[in-house]
This record gives structure tokens, sequence and C-alpha cells, in this order.
């Protein structure tokens, strides 16, 4: 572990000015991965520029267009039980609360929950390759011990997953994430703000080194009704997904209007298929429809040997999550599935 | 391994209010909260489990939140009010460590003081209502004698005001 010199400025433009030219400073939100990950000796950074504190980054507010803005510097246990949320975006409610432990959601941020870095045993063990940690070192997880690995969207040079519940109800909801660097602000879609591997796994996203996050939109939706976050895992609690489903769906009777299904703990990011959610609109809400759904977002996938298995508990988990969006109230506290 | 070059780092001074005392200390930015506690100032009941926050057995309370100690860095909560185990009991013991003792809800004691400060974290957060959901808000606590019965138990006696489900 490195020593590191520890900031703090007045606001969200002093905050970047700090980091802007030095490559090796971070900024440090709830510290729950990335102190981790020092102590790992995974990071080593120079400088930490604290961004906890700061005002511009702490509100929950509803924008004249009815979306939802989450300060990224809120904690991921007041995001989950803001009535706003509850209300409005219960899908987002439930995947946080599948995700960590109370202390950690009591701990981690919004911005940061974007940020985590992927649970690969290869990339956590600073003693053997990793494409992500040391570009060009290999690969040890491909013909390893993959059981927690993806089976969409991997590439020669990583299987790793993206680890966050969260972001899996960010990517069927939506979600906008603006960011504030030097040159000014930016909104990202969700779905462009994380990426697949392919030549570059070291980079886990599009923002830049020195570009913070500095809230998430939500847009308005039809999606508090019929929604589910189903989250499989080898303990009840407290453990990341081996498979994770967010489903939103719209509604006419039993028509579906619209659909949104996304994926966790099988890609590099949270895994949307758009094909798949043509597909079932206009449609009716069938366990039978929810199979053909789920064939198609699978189509493709690729196991590595210890996690093939994945392809399959997929398949059933779109299914059966599909199915308890349907009465959302079949659902119990921890993202269980129903009974 | 090659390690990676020190630099001189001078400390900050931080402000915390730990049981109920203010305490005026100068740190280095790396030093967690948990080891303020226990190395600094010799507040040994919370304890130093996995380090990496995947056990629980460094709960305290910041500001009335439970967080994990070993993953907090003591400058970040400058300002705070810390409850660490060692300030839970008032003029006689708090009633969930007389639950605890009750119940038989641990048999190490290693993890006892984390799970005390969780579960009351957890009862002023105020979203349990059920034994299944006081199982799950407690998930954040690992018990390895597998005192898991009681320690729920004891939680559930103090949140029912005295009387509990037997499981």
């Amino acid at each position: 572990m490195n020593n590191f010199e520890y900031k703090k400025a007045q606001n969200v433009a002093e905050s970047i000015n700090l980091v802007v030219g030095h490559e090796n400073t971070k900024f440090l939100a709830g510290g729950t991965n990335l102190v981790d990950l020092w102590k790992y000796n995974i990071t080593n950074p120079d400088e930490l520029v604290d961004v906890n504190h700061l005002d511009e980054l702490l509100q929950i507010q509803t924008l004249p267009d009815g979306a939802l803005r989450l300060g990224a510097s809120v904690k991921n246990a007041d995001t989950a039980y803001h009535p706003e949320v509850e209300n409005r975006y219960p899908l987002l409610s439930k995947a946080i609360l599948a995700g960590a432990s109370p202390q950690i959601r009591n701990m981690a941020s919004n911005g940061g929950n974007l940020l985590q870095r992927t649970r690969c045993y290869y990339f956590y063990d600073a003693g053997v390759p990793c494409n992500k940690r040391i570009p060009g070192s290999g690969c040890p997880a491909k013909d390893g011990y993959n059981r927690i690995h993806a089976i969409l969207g991997t590439s020669e040079h990583c299987i790793a997953v993206f680890p966050s519940d969260m972001c899996v109800a960010l990517a069927a909801l939506d979600a906008v994430v603006n960011v504030s660097g030097p040159a000014g602000t930016r909104a990202i879609a969700f779905a462009d703000f994380h990426r697949l591997p392919g030549d570059r796994p070291d980079l886990d996203n599009t923002l830049k080194p020195d570009e913070l996050i500095t809230s998430i939109d939500l847009p308005d939706n039809n999606f508090a009704t019929h929604y589910s976050y189903l989250k499989l895992r080898d303990r009840h609690s407290y453990a990341f997904a081996l498979v994770s489903v967010a489903t939103a769906l719209q509604l006419d009777g039993d028509t579906i209007v619209d659909a949104r299904i996304a994926l966790g703990g099988v890609a590099h990011k949270p895994w949307r298929s758009v094909a798949a959610e043509n597909f079932l609109k206009g449609k009716g809400a069938t366990a039978e429809n929810f199979e053909k759904a789920a064939d198609l977002i699978l189509e493709g996938a690729k196991g590595f040997g210890n996690n093939d298995f994945k392809i399959e508990l997929a398949k059933k988990a779109i299914q059966r999550n599909c199915i308890m969006a349907l009465n959302p109230d079949s659902q119990e506290p921890g993202a269980q599935p129903s009974a | 391994m090659q390690q990676p070059q020190q630099k001189s780092i001078g400390k900050k001074e931080v402000t915390l209010t730990i049981n109920g005392r203010k305490e005026n200390l100068s740190i280095l930015p790396w030093v967690s909260l948990l080891d303020l506690l226990r190395d600094h100032l010799d507040l040994t009941g919370t304890k130093k489990g996995c380090d990496h926050g995947q056990c629980g057995a460094c709960t305290v309370l910041c500001d009335g939140k439970r967080i994990l100690s070993c993953l907090t860095l003591a400058v970040m909560k400058n300002g705070s009010e810390i409850t660490s185990i060692e300030g839970i009991a008032e003029e006689e013991l708090h009633p969930i460590q007389q639950a605890f003792i009750d119940h038989d809800a641990f048999q190490c004691g290693y993890c006892t003081p984390g799970q005390i400060c969780s579960a009351i974290g957890m009862l002023q957060e105020g979203k349990a209502n059920s034994r299944a959901e006081v199982q799950e808000l407690m998930s954040g606590n690992l018990c390895r004698c597998g005192a898991n019965i009681g320690i729920i138990d004891a939680i559930m006696q103090v949140k029912d005001g005295g009387s509990y489900e037997q499981l």
C-alpha cells in the first residue's frame, strides 16, 4: 500500500481543478471499493480528492420534465429509501437493496456505484497477470476458475463482469449520467456509459480521467406498476450476482406495451437486448413469450467452462422475473424470488 | 512485486466526537477509522476481521448510521460523531447487549461488537418489520460460530419490546 495525500475543495469546479493534469489523483466518495483496491495494491493513488461533502452532489430533485435527478454523492441507502425513488422507480430501489450490505449501502455513493471495478478474482490478485490491471499481461480467467465470469460480450482479452445491481436497474430505466470536467458538462446515455472489454479491458467506462459524475437522471416513465429485480447468487444475501435480471413492463390488459429487460452478472456492462424488448411489444404477457425473449437475449452467449451454467440460468431467471413483474407484491425483501 | 515509492505526506488535523468525547487528532490520511479507534485511541472493542468490508466485525455508528470502519478513512469523517461498542452502554447495559446475553447470541465473541452496533443501527433505520427482514438487514455481519439464530432472537426481543417469536 502506498502513501497518499488527501484534499477537499469547496465545490465541483475546484474539485475538478485538483484532478486536471494529475493522472494519479482520484476522486473519493464512499471509498467502499477504492479504499479496498488500495489495500490490495491494485490502485495506488497519489492524491484523493474527497467529494462527499459537496452540496451540489447531495440532492435528489424532480426536474421540470418530470425526471428525477439523483446526486452523485447521495448514499445508496438514502437513494433506495427516498420516497420519490420508492414510489416512482421501485425497480431501482429493489435493485439497490439487493446489493452489498446495509453498512456498505450507508457508505457507498451513487456515482461510485457506477465506477466500482470488477470482482474478478484474477483482477484482485496482484500476483497474477490480468489485462484489466496490466494491459497485455494476459487473462488467466479464460482457462481458469471462471464460475462468476461473463457469457455475453466477452473478448479474448477479458471475461470479467461488472458487479453492480443498481446499474442493472439504471440500464433498464434508460438513466442518463451527468458528468462535469475541465471542458464543461456532458450527459451520457446509460447504455454508452459502461463499455465492453474489446482490446481495452483496462477501460471500464467512457468517463474521462478528469471528469466527475455529478448526478444520474431517471426519465419519467410508466414502469412503477409492473417491475421486478431477481438476483441469483451463491448465498441468500450479501453476495455478488451470478445472474440478475431487472424487468419493467408497461401493460394494457394482458398486452405488453413496452418492456425493459437488463441483466447483471453476465457481461462487462449491464446487458440489454433491444431485439428482445421489441419482440415483446404488442405481444401477450405469457410465459411462452417471455421464454422466447430470453432466448433472444442469450443469443450468442458463450461459456468458458465453469460458467456454462449461467446461460441456462439466465434464461430461466429472465422468464421467472418477467412473470414476477406482473405482480410485484409477490416479491420479498432483498429481491428474493417469490416463494 | 514492485513496491510503490513512498512519498512524505503530512498529518491532518481532525476533530471527532467519539462515544461522546471530543477528540482533536493529528493523523495520516490513510489511517482507517478502525485503526484510529484501535491503535490511536486504544478502543479495541471494535474488531478487525477481514479489513476488506466483507465481515462486518468493524461496524460502528457514524452520526447514527452503521458503517464499516475498515473501509472508512478517518479524515473523511472530520466533524462526525462516532459510537463504538464502548459507547453503547450507559448506566446499565444497552437492551441489545442484555438481549445478546439472554439469548446466547455469541460463542467466541469476535463478531459481537459489530453485531451489536449493526443491530442498533438497523433498529434506528426502522426498515425491518419481520424476522425475515431482520435476517436480511443483518446479513452484513457474519458469525462463523453460527450463533445467528440467537442473534436474531436477541434483536427480535428488543424490537418487539420484550416478546419474541421462537423459530
